[in-house]
C-alpha cells in the first residue's frame, strides 16, 4: 500500500478536506449568514446589506465602544507587544545559550497559561476590595486611601486588559525573532563595522532587522493575529458580558453578545465579517510596512 | 569610533559587557514570573491563608486540600474527576498525533511535490494565518450540526487539526532539506509515502516537535468544544470541567484556591513539554520567515 502511493493527493487531502471544513466553510457561511436575519429557530432570511447598515448606522454601542476600545486595545497591544517581543528577543540573543535558555521559557510561559481558570487569578490580584492583592499593597505602601474597584470600574478595566494582554504577548512569534535573530550571520556584523558603521541603532536597523525579515513579518502577522484573539479576556476579568459601561466591550464580545445572547445570528455574523476584513486589513497593513518592495 | 565593539550573538560564555542585558531581562521575567509564581503559591494555599488579611503573596503552610477539592467537586456532580482527565488524555492524544501528521504530509506535498493549484493552496494557507477562530464560532457550530458530528470524541478533535501556522512553519522546514536525497531514493524505487516516512520525517522532526507542541496547546486547553459540540457532560473535557468551576464554587474565596490548583494543573503539562521541546521550537522557527 505504502508503496504505491505516490500521488500527491495522499498528502494534501486530509488537511484540504479539515481546513475547508472548519475554516474556509465557516467563513464563507459567515458571510452569507451576514445578509441574513437568523434567530437560530426560522430558516434565514435574506435582508441584503440590512445587518452593516444597522451596525454601522444604528448600533451605538458597536459606534461608540467596541470600535473604539477595540482600536485603543489592538493599537496598543499590538505594537508594544511586538516591540516587546523584539527588545526581548535581541537582548537574549546577546547573552549565553543557558541563561537565555532560561529567561526564554519565563518569557514565554504566560502564553501557555489559558482558560476561564486563569481569569480567577487576576480576579484575585485585582480584587477591588482590601483583600485584593495590588490594592491592599497600594494601601500599605499609602498611595490610595480606599481601595480602587479596578475590574468594575470602567476607568481601569481596559488598561488592565491591556497590561494582562502585553503579560502574554510573547508567543509564538517573539520565539521566531529570537531564533531569527540567532541565525544571522555573525561576519555581516564584523564587516559592517569595517565598513562604517557606527553605533548600536544603526546596526540594529541596516543588519539586524534587514537579516531577519522574514521573522519580523511573521512575527507581526502572530502579534496582530494574538491581538485580535485575546478579545474575550474584558469579559474574564469582570465576570460579565456586556463589560461593565461596555469599558472593555471588544469586537469578539459584541460578537458573543448578539450570538450567544441575543440569538441575532446574522447580525453577530455581520460582525464577524468586520472583525476578519479588520484583521486582515491591518495584517496587510503590517505587511507593506516591513515587507520587501522589490 | 572605529573600536567600538559590535553584537555579540550567541555568545559562549559571561562576559561583564552583558550586564546590561541582564538589568533589564532579569526584572522582565520576574515580572513575566509573578503571576505565575501566584498561580503555583495560591493553589497550595490553605482556607485560613485565602482568607487571610492582608493577602500574603506566598503560600505559608502548604496543603493539597485544593486539589482534594478539585476531585471531591468533580465527584460530586456526578462525573468523576478521573473521566474528565482520561477525556482531556484522549482527546489530546488524538488530536496532536493527527494534527501532526496530516499538517506533515500536507507540507510535504506542498513543499516538494508538484500538483495543479499547489500554489494557491500555499497563498490561502498564507491567508489563513490570520484567521481568528472565535469570528466564526457560530458557522462553525452549524457546520458541524449538519455534518452529525455532534456528542462525538471526534468533534472536540476536528475542528482544530488543521492548523495553518503549522503547515507554514512545516512546510517552510522541508524547503531546506536537498532535493538529492529524494531523489536518490526515488532512482532506488521508493515511492513518495517511503520517501516522506523513511527520510523526510527523520529529518523534520524538530518542526513535527513544534506543531505538536501547538497542537497540544490548542487541544489540552480548548473549551468551546465542550461546551458548544457536546452535551453528554461524560464526553467533556478537563479544561472544560475547570472552566465551570467558578460557578460550581459560587466565585466563594474558598473556591479562589480550587481555580489557582486548576489552573496549575492546566499549565504544567504545556511548560513541561515545552521545557523538553524547546531546543526543537528554536531550530524550527529559525525556519519560521515569511517570504
Amino acid at each position: 500500500m505504502i508503496k504505491r502511493m505516490n500521488h500527491p493527493a495522499w498528502f494534501f487531502t486530509p488537511y484540504v478536506v479539515l481546513f475547508s471544513t472548519f475554516i474556509i466553510i465557516p467563513v464563507i457561511i459567515a458571510i452569507f449568514l451576514s445578509f441574513t436575519y437568523f434567530n437560530t429557530i426560522q430558516t434565514p432570511t435574506i435582508i441584503g446589506l440590512k445587518n452593516y447598515i444597522e451596525l454601522l448606522t444604528r448600533d451605538e454601542v458597536f459606534m461608540q465602544y467596541v470600535l473604539p476600545n477595540t482600536f485603543r486595545f489592538a493599537f496598543i497591544v499590538g505594537p508594544v507587544g511586538y516591540l516587546m517581543s523584539f527588545i526581548l528577543a535581541w537582548m537574549l540573543a546577546q547573552v549565553p545559550h543557558k541563561q537565555r535558555t532560561i529567561l526564554a521559557i519565563i518569557l514565554y510561559s504566560p502564553s501557555m497559561t489559558a482558560g476561564v481558570a486563569m481569569g480567577v487569578i487576576w480576579t484575585v490580584l485585582f480584587s477591588g476590595d482590601a483583600t485584593g492583592y495590588l490594592n491592599s499593597i497600594l494601601l500599605n505602601i499609602g498611595l490610595v486611601d480606599e481601595p480602587i474597584q479596578f475590574l468594575t470600574s470602567p476607568d481601569y478595566l481596559m488598561t488592565i486588559m491591556i497590561v494582562v494582554s502585553l503579560w502574554g504577548s510573547m508567543g509564538v512569534g517573539f520565539l521566531a525573532m529570537l531564533a531569527g535573530i540567532l541565525n544571522i550571520d555573525q561576519s555581516l556584523y564584523e564587516a559592517a563595522y569595517v565598513d562604517g558603521l557606527k553605533n548600536r541603532w544603526q546596526e540594529i536597523f541596516y543588519i539586524t532587522i534587514p537579516s531577519m525579515k522574514p521573522q519580523m513579518l511573521f512575527g507581526a502577522v502572530m502579534a496582530v493575529v494574538g491581538t485580535f484573539q485575546v478579545g474575550a479576556i474584558g469579559v474574564q476579568l469582570s465576570g460579565a458580558n456586556p463589560t461593565p459601561q461596555y469599558a472593555g466591550q471588544l469586537l469578539v464580545n459584541h460578537i458573543e453578545d448578539f450570538g450567544f445572547i441575543r440569538y441575532l445570528m446574522g447580525y453577530a455574523s455581520a460582525i464577524s465579517v468586520v472583525l476578519l476584513i479588520l484583521i486582515y486589513s491591518i495584517s496587510k497593513a503590517t505587511w507593506s510596512l516591513f515587507g520587501e518592495r522589490d | 569610533m572605529a573600536s567600538f565593539q559590535g553584537m555579540k550573538i550567541n555568545p559562549k560564555q559571561y562576559h561583564p559587557s552583558q550586564i546590561k542585558f541582564y538589568l533589564f531581562l532579569i526584572p522582565m521575567a520576574l515580572f513575566v514570573a509573578l503571576p505565575i509564581i501566584f498561580i503555583v503559591s495560591h493553589a497550595f494555599k490553605p482556607t485560613n491563608e485565602l482568607f487571610a488579611y492582608p493577602p500574603r503573596f506566598l503560600v505559608r503552610v502548604p496543603t493539597l486540600n485544593n486539589f482534594r477539592d478539585l476531585f471531591t467537586i468533580a465527584n460530586q456532580s456526578g462525573i468523576p474527576f478521573t473521566r474528565y482527565l482520561f477525556n482531556s488524555i484522549i482527546v489530546t492524544v488524538l488530536g496532536v498525533s493527527l494534527s501532526v501528521f496530516v499538517t506533515s504530509t500536507a507540507a510535504y506535498s506542498l513543499s516538494k511535490l508538484k500538483f495543479k493549484g499547489k500554489k494557491a493552496l500555499f497563498e490561502i494557507n498564507n491567508l489563513a494565518l490570520m484567521f481568528v477562530p472565535i469570528a466564526v464560532t457560530i458557522p462553525r457550530y452549524l457546520t458541524i450540526m449538519q455534518l452529525g458530528l455532534v456528542d462525538t470524541y471526534f468533534v472536540l478533535v476536528l475542528p482544530l487539526i488543521a492548523m495553518p501556522v503549522g503547515l507554514f512553519l512545516v512546510k517552510q522546514f522541508i524547503d531546506q532539506t536537498p532535493n538529492e536525497l529524494i531523489e536518490s531514493a526515488k532512482i532506488d524505487g521508493a515511492s513518495e509515502m517511503q520517501i516522506f516516512l523513511k527520510i523526510i520525517i527523520p529529518i523534520v522532526s524538530p518542526a513535527l516537535a513544534t506543531v505538536g507542541i501547538l497542537a497540544f496547546q490548542l487541544v489540552w486547553n480548548d473549551v468551546i468544544g465542550s461546551t458548544l459540540y457536546v452535551n453528554d457532560e461524560a464526553m467533556r473535557t478537563l479544561a472544560f470541567y475547570f472552566s465551570t468551576l467558578g460557578a460550581r464554587t459560587g466565585n466563594t474565596v474558598a473556591g479562589q484556591g480550587i481555580m489557582a490548583a486548576a489552573s496549575l494543573i492546566s499549565f504544567l503539562p504545556n511548560i513541561i513539554i515545552f521545557i523538553f521541546l524547546q531546543g526543537k521550537v528554536m531550530n524550527t522557527m529559525a525556519h519560521s520567515g515569511i517570504k
